[in-house]
């Protein structure tokens, strides 16, 4: 872990979506993170911000996956092959794996600690990933998930979009209910991974934990410091960076915070 | 048996570790947690009259050896917003920190205190990164008489406490200032102005460009200013600056300090610190057969020391 920036300098972009790339680059420091766990990105003459610490397809390099949305995530996501970034990190804990039947359910780029997630499973789980996205174009990392779990015995894809245009229609949680509704043995699951918008990671937490099924999310909040001292990333008793940013489903729904409400740059709290 | 009661003048407190402003902070919940992991008090990251984002990213860097550079820009909800999170709280010994330019916003914010149950007001006249407030306001005597004056009408009976750093006068004179204006105690230090550059980039790390050094590095600075003022001055003292261990709280408590906060140390540790750095002063207390904590205040200063 490194609280001081170090250099990094990108060797590939990827092109997930028409909003979505993948900067792929060596650094053996981020290609160990553990799955779920962030590092705070300077695009130099921009800002700063957490971003999940992704995996590349050939597994060895690490990588960041970003959806230009605000000014600096679009400084990121214009960054070219050969320029240069500056990380701190890896922050924050990391997803417990279980064994056997697992269930990913991801939103945009939600996905990316599950990717890592999945490169820690052994071929012997039974891995079933759930994309969820507003429409066809939005869909990304479906060809990662099936390269990934390419040697595993038993997996499944699943893909949502709210339009219909790709997989089914409606929303991941919708069609993670159905599922639960009609496996016949939901309690055969041995654990739910997800991560994403927070309203959605409510539901699957919520599903999940009223049918006794292990779950886990990984939060976002406010970052500024990364390493639990500033306080911007507290949702009721919890220091994100620091305490998550993945807890198990129990403690989230104990969180008033969750599913509810977050804070501004400034610490007020607002709902989502 | 041995005692970790003290008393910073007015505020009496179970145990002399207190959480530094500017510090996690903004949810009663963890100001919980902190309490159970054996503060003695929390001071919450300082007010200002309306909310403030503070500065873009990088805020904060880590610059090795326990040091911490930061310009995170007094982001805080707002007094009003924090007072009405604050109500429900009876049990939490908590500090309010406050931080504006003149006398009239610092007396409209105790206004919004009204109904809180507040251990005592600290006045942030030292963040070094932001115009207006802070430092500049600590750099002018005047001001700080003015402040401490209209703060300690309108918060009576809460006790108010003033906060120094090392601005560009003598960080005495805002110590002799804040005295004699009826101060009740001083907390002392607060993070010293400083900046850092990438190599590599070619430029300043901070967004902000300067921002504050805490931690480690700034230490032995902070030791000898409480020393200072503990030497000049009748007033109770909280030592900040550094304190990462039990060792630097018996020296800052030997220097002159009723109490020390702690800070920058958690972005290395956990918030057992607090529950670690008591029980390693009761260790150090029987081993010297000291019974009561107040009883080592200021003795390195004694006249054979």
């Amino acid at each position: 872990m490194r609280d001081h920036p170090a250099i990094i300098t990108i060797d590939e972009v990827i092109e997930e979506t028409p909003t979505v790339r993948t900067l792929v680059f060596s650094d053996d420091v981020m290609a160990s993170a553990e799955p779920g766990q962030f590092a705070m990105v300077w695009v130099p003459g921009a800002s700063e911000l957490p971003m999940s610490v992704m995996v590349a397809m050939d597994g060895r390099r690490a990588a960041f996956t970003v959806r230009r949305l605000g000014s600096t995530s679009t400084a990121l996501y214009n960054v070219r092959q050969g320029e240069q970034l500056a990380v701190r990190g890896p922050y924050g804990n990391s997803f417990e794996l279980r064994r056997g039947r697992l269930i990913m359910i991801g939103g945009g780029t939600g996905l990316v600690p599950l990717m890592r997630l999945i490169t820690c499973t052994s071929a012997a789980d039974e891995i079933t990933v759930m994309i969820g996205a507003r429409t066809r174009g939005e869909v990304f990392f479906d060809g990662l998930a099936e390269h990934l779990l390419a040697g595993h015995r038993t997996h499944l894809v699943v893909i949502s979009t709210d339009d219909g245009t790709a997989g089914a229609r409606g929303q991941v949680t919708g069609v993670f209910e159905e599922m639960l509704r009609d496996s016949e043995s939901a309690d055969g699951f041995d654990a739910v991974y997800t991560c994403g918008p927070e309203p959605m990671m409510y539901k699957v937490v919520k599903l999940a934990h009223d049918m006794d099924i292990f779950v886990q999310a990984s939060i976002e909040r406010v970052m500024k410091c990364g390493m639990g001292i500033c306080g911007s990333c507290t949702a009721g008793p919890d220091i994100v960076c620091r305490d998550g940013t993945v807890f198990d489903g129990k403690r989230l729904l104990e969180n008033p915070e969750f599913g509810a409400t977050h804070r501004s740059k400034a610490g007020v709290v607002v709902p989502w | 048996m041995n005692s970790l009661e003290t008393c910073v003048g007015p505020i009496t407190l179970d145990g002399p570790t207190v959480l530094a402003s500017g510090i996690l902070g903004i949810s009663l919940e963890v100001f919980a947690r902190l309490r159970r992991a054996g503060a003695g008090a929390v001071v919450t990251k300082s007010l200002s009259c309306e909310p403030w984002e503070g500065y873009p990213n990088p805020t904060v860097v880590g610059l090795g050896g326990g040091g911490w550079l930061n310009a995170v820009g007094l982001s805080n909800p707002g007094a009003q917003n924090f007072a009405e999170m604050m109500r429900p709280n009876r049990d939490i010994p908590i500090i309010v920190s406050l931080v504006g330019s003149t006398a009239r916003e610092f007396a409209e914010m105790i206004g919004r205190f009204k109904d809180c149950t507040v251990a005592a007001y600290e006045l942030n006249m030292s963040c070094p990164h932001v115009e207006k407030v802070g430092l500049e306001v600590g750099d002018d005597p005047d001001l700080v008489a003015e402040i401490v004056r209209v703060t300690k009408r309108d918060a009576s009976p809460v006790p108010v406490v003033v906060k120094v750093g090392l601005g560009s006068s003598n960080y005495l004179d805002t110590v002799r200032a804040a005295a004699e204006a009826g101060a009740d105690a001083i907390t002392a230090i607060n993070t010293v102005r400083a900046m850092a550059i990438s190599a590599e980039l070619q430029r300043p790390i901070l967004s902000h460009r300067i921002g504050g050094l805490s931690g480690t590095p700034i230490k032995p600075i902070a030791l000898r200013c409480v020393y200072e003022i503990a030497s000049d001055f009748d007033i109770p003292i909280m030592g900040c600056g550094g304190i990462s261990s039990w060792e630097d709280a018996v020296e800052f408590i030997l220097a002159g300090s009723s109490a020390v906060q702690i800070g920058s140390v958690l972005g290395n540790g956990d918030l057992d610190i607090f529950g670690g750095i008591n029980s390693g002063i009761l260790d150090y207390m029987r081993r010297k057969g000291i019974s009561r904590l107040q009883d080592m205040v200021g003795l390195a200063r004694r006249e054979n020391a």
